[in-house]
């Protein structure tokens, strides 16, 4: 007779804290988030993990995992990211960080993180707007896409082009893992979390600098159910954005995970 | 130690090495490049860890991740890059974590100039970041005094779980001065008990954030932060006096401009004016208990800035109007010579003004007349 715990095949990943989630029905931060934690544990690297969170949405990301965490100013997170890991090169260092975050304020940062070849972890959800205050444009927002600052859809006339950051870091020689992944679907969501892992493993082997770009939902802010929501990242975000490895260095093919 | 020839921006370099600097963030920024320079150098030969930044904000924000870990961390920079770090310094303050930040100001507002100046005295004591939040600020007037309070932000910033900056003029940091360096101190890492350097499997995960959604959190926060300043304003006043004694006129300046008005002091006292000089070392807290003394005893105040009269503002409410507080300053990147602040203190002693003169007013009705 199989007892209850023998069939057990989800659980709450031990990286986590007991903290009833804050993200908007739909939202894929709520994914995101559960595969960094089930890769911290399954890396045994809790101990040894320091979170820097952003500002936006994932402001309290720092709730959910039960880790050492600070939070950034505005964009500034792969800066104070550097200071920590500059001290403390032993210690696992990410930052998890939105568009408006990365992509827009906190453009230098990133490149120059990125550039210095920092050891460092960075998770990036691209939700083609800025979430928390309410959905406006974000550098990512797409070409005729409404959003409450573009309120007739966005005219790259006046308001510019999408920046696609992935392809853009991976252009810089210090950057030793970049990919875009999606998560709109559970085989996606599974290929994310496998990039996921190999980020971190980066890190913990010390081959550079490494980023996951995490194409995500914000139903809340798009007008749109979950479900509508997952079909807008399948038909219009990917095409934008397409999914796929952009820099991986010849060391980290090396990884087997 | 023996004394030795140093540049006043080296010598905080290696004054803050000596004091177990662990990681240093700048930015180039004329006049004070030689800090970064210097570090970058000395920090690698030492194993630990200098980043030139991508800009102020890019450094700042490195200083506040570092600091999050318990080490002892700095930046440097000058006026514009000091200004791009205030930021960092709200966040830092509202973090309360410990950051010392030095600041070799130049003339000012805008690009400005590369020449000395005291401009930034506002921005460093009541200003800056936003938000309501204290933070020391310590003005050297020489190059020993440059490398001794070095050292002692160090100790205050952890102490008090709060920014020391200092804030010294381009002179004192580009000058070389004969100064006793301290001895070597080994890096000595103690663990804070809110630093978030990983829990290592020894502890509950710890979080460092500036963010208090309630109001009433944050409100708790801003009365902590106001009660460990009051802890401050006890402990940590200094100040240095000269010819205090039986001074009729007191001037007050602080760093090269307290420096200029001694000169003047020593010439006039040989002219026989009983005239002395209080310059405040820390200007964050400012000595308002011996201003309030010295109303007692002088028959009016000179207050020399090389701003427009910052300082000036601070005199005026510890005097409070019970004697006549004059001014002199260059501002703008000028550094005032002793006559200058000689034929002041003749003007007053032969022909004070009253309580009632507006004394900025005044200076720059002198000021615009000669010009």
């Amino acid at each position: 007779m199989t007892t209850p715990a023998n069939n057990l095949v989800y659980e709450r990943p031990e990286a986590f804290t007991d903290m009833p989630t804050h993200y908007c029905p739909g939202c894929t931060h709520g994914v995101a988030h559960r595969l960094v934690a089930e890769v911290l544990e399954e890396m045994n690297i809790m101990d040894k993990a320091i979170g820097v969170a952003p500002v936006g949405c994932a402001v309290f990301a720092y709730n959910y995992f039960d880790i050492d965490f600070v939070e950034a100013p505005h964009g500034r997170a792969p800066a104070m990211a550097t200071g920590v890991k500059r001290v403390l090169p032993d210690r696992v260092v990410f930052t998890y960080q939105g568009d408006g975050d990365l992509a827009s304020i906190g453009m230098g940062e990133i490149v120059h993180a990125a550039a210095r070849g920092e050891n460092l972890t960075v998770i990036f959800i691209n939700n083609a707007n800025f979430g928390m205050t309410g959905g406006q444009m974000a550098p990512t927002t797409l070409p005729g896409m409404k959003t409450s600052s573009s309120q007739s859809g966005r005219d790259v006339e006046t308001q510019g082009y999408p920046i696609k950051v992935s392809e853009m870091l991976s252009t810089l020689e210090g950057v030793g893992y970049c990919v875009r992944r999606s998560l709109h679907d559970p085989k996606n969501i599974r290929l994310a979390k496998k990039a996921i892992r190999t980020a971190f493993e980066t890190q913990v082997r010390g081959l550079g600098f490494s980023m996951v770009e995490l194409l995500s939902t914000c139903p809340t802010n798009w007008g749109m159910t979950p479900v509508n929501s997952l079909k807008f990242v399948e038909e219009h975000m990917i095409p934008a954005y397409p999914l796929g490895d952009y820099k991986i260095s010849e060391a980290i093919k090396q990884i087997k995970i | 130690m023996p004394k030795e020839l140093w540049k006043g921006n080296e010598a905080i370099a290696e004054a803050a090495v000596r004091a177990g600097l662990e990681a240093y963030f700048g930015y180039p920024i004329t006049p004070q490049t030689e800090v970064l320079e210097y570090l970058s150098r000395r920090m690698p030969e030492l194993g630990r860890a200098f980043v030139q930044a991508e800009s102020e904000l890019g450094a700042v924000n490195m200083v506040y991740g570092a600091a999050c870990t318990g080490v002892r961390v700095m930046s440097s920079s000058s006026s514009p890059g000091v200004s791009l770090m205030m930021e960092g310094l709200s966040y830092i303050a509202g973090t309360e974590v410990p950051a010392v930040l030095i600041n070799v100001m130049r003339g000012g507002p805008g690009l400005g100039n590369i020449a000395p100046a005291q401009s930034d005295y506002n921005q460093a004591v009541h200003g800056g970041g936003h938000g309501d939040y204290p933070r020391i600020v310590l003005a050297p007037a020489s190059v020993q005094e440059a490398i001794d309070l070095t050292v002692l932000s160090f100790d205050l910033a952890e102490k008090y779980r709060m920014i020391c900056m200092l804030i010294l003029d381009g002179a004192i940091g580009q000058m070389m001065e004969p100064a006793e360096m301290p001895e070597m101190k080994p890096v000595n890492r103690k663990d804070f008990g809110w630093a978030t350097n990983g829990t290592m499997g020894k502890r509950d995960r710890r979080l460092l954030t500036s963010i208090y959604l309630n109001p009433l959190d944050e409100e708790q926060t801003n009365l902590r932060l106001l009660t460990r300043w009051k802890q401050v304003q006890t402990h940590e006043v200094r100040y240095k006096e000269y010819f205090i004694d039986d001074a009729e006129i007191v001037i007050v300046g602080f760093g090269t401009a307290g420096r200029v008005a001694l000169s003047a002091v020593r010439t006039a006292r040989e002219q026989g004016i009983k005239v002395g000089l209080l310059r405040p070392i820390t200007v964050s807290p400012f000595p308002i208990e011996r201003l309030d003394q010295l109303t007692g005893q002088a028959r009016a105040f000179l207050v020399t800035e090389m701003n427009t009269g910052q300082m000036l503002d601070d005199v005026q409410l510890a005097v409070h109007g019970r004697v006549p507080v004059e001014f002199y300053g260059r501002p703008g990147g000028v550094v005032p010579f002793p006559d200058e602040i000689l034929n002041e203190i003749k003007r007053i002693a032969s022909a004070p003004a009253t309580a009632h003169t507006d004394a900025r007013d005044a200076w720059l009705t002198r000021m615009t007349a000669q010009a």
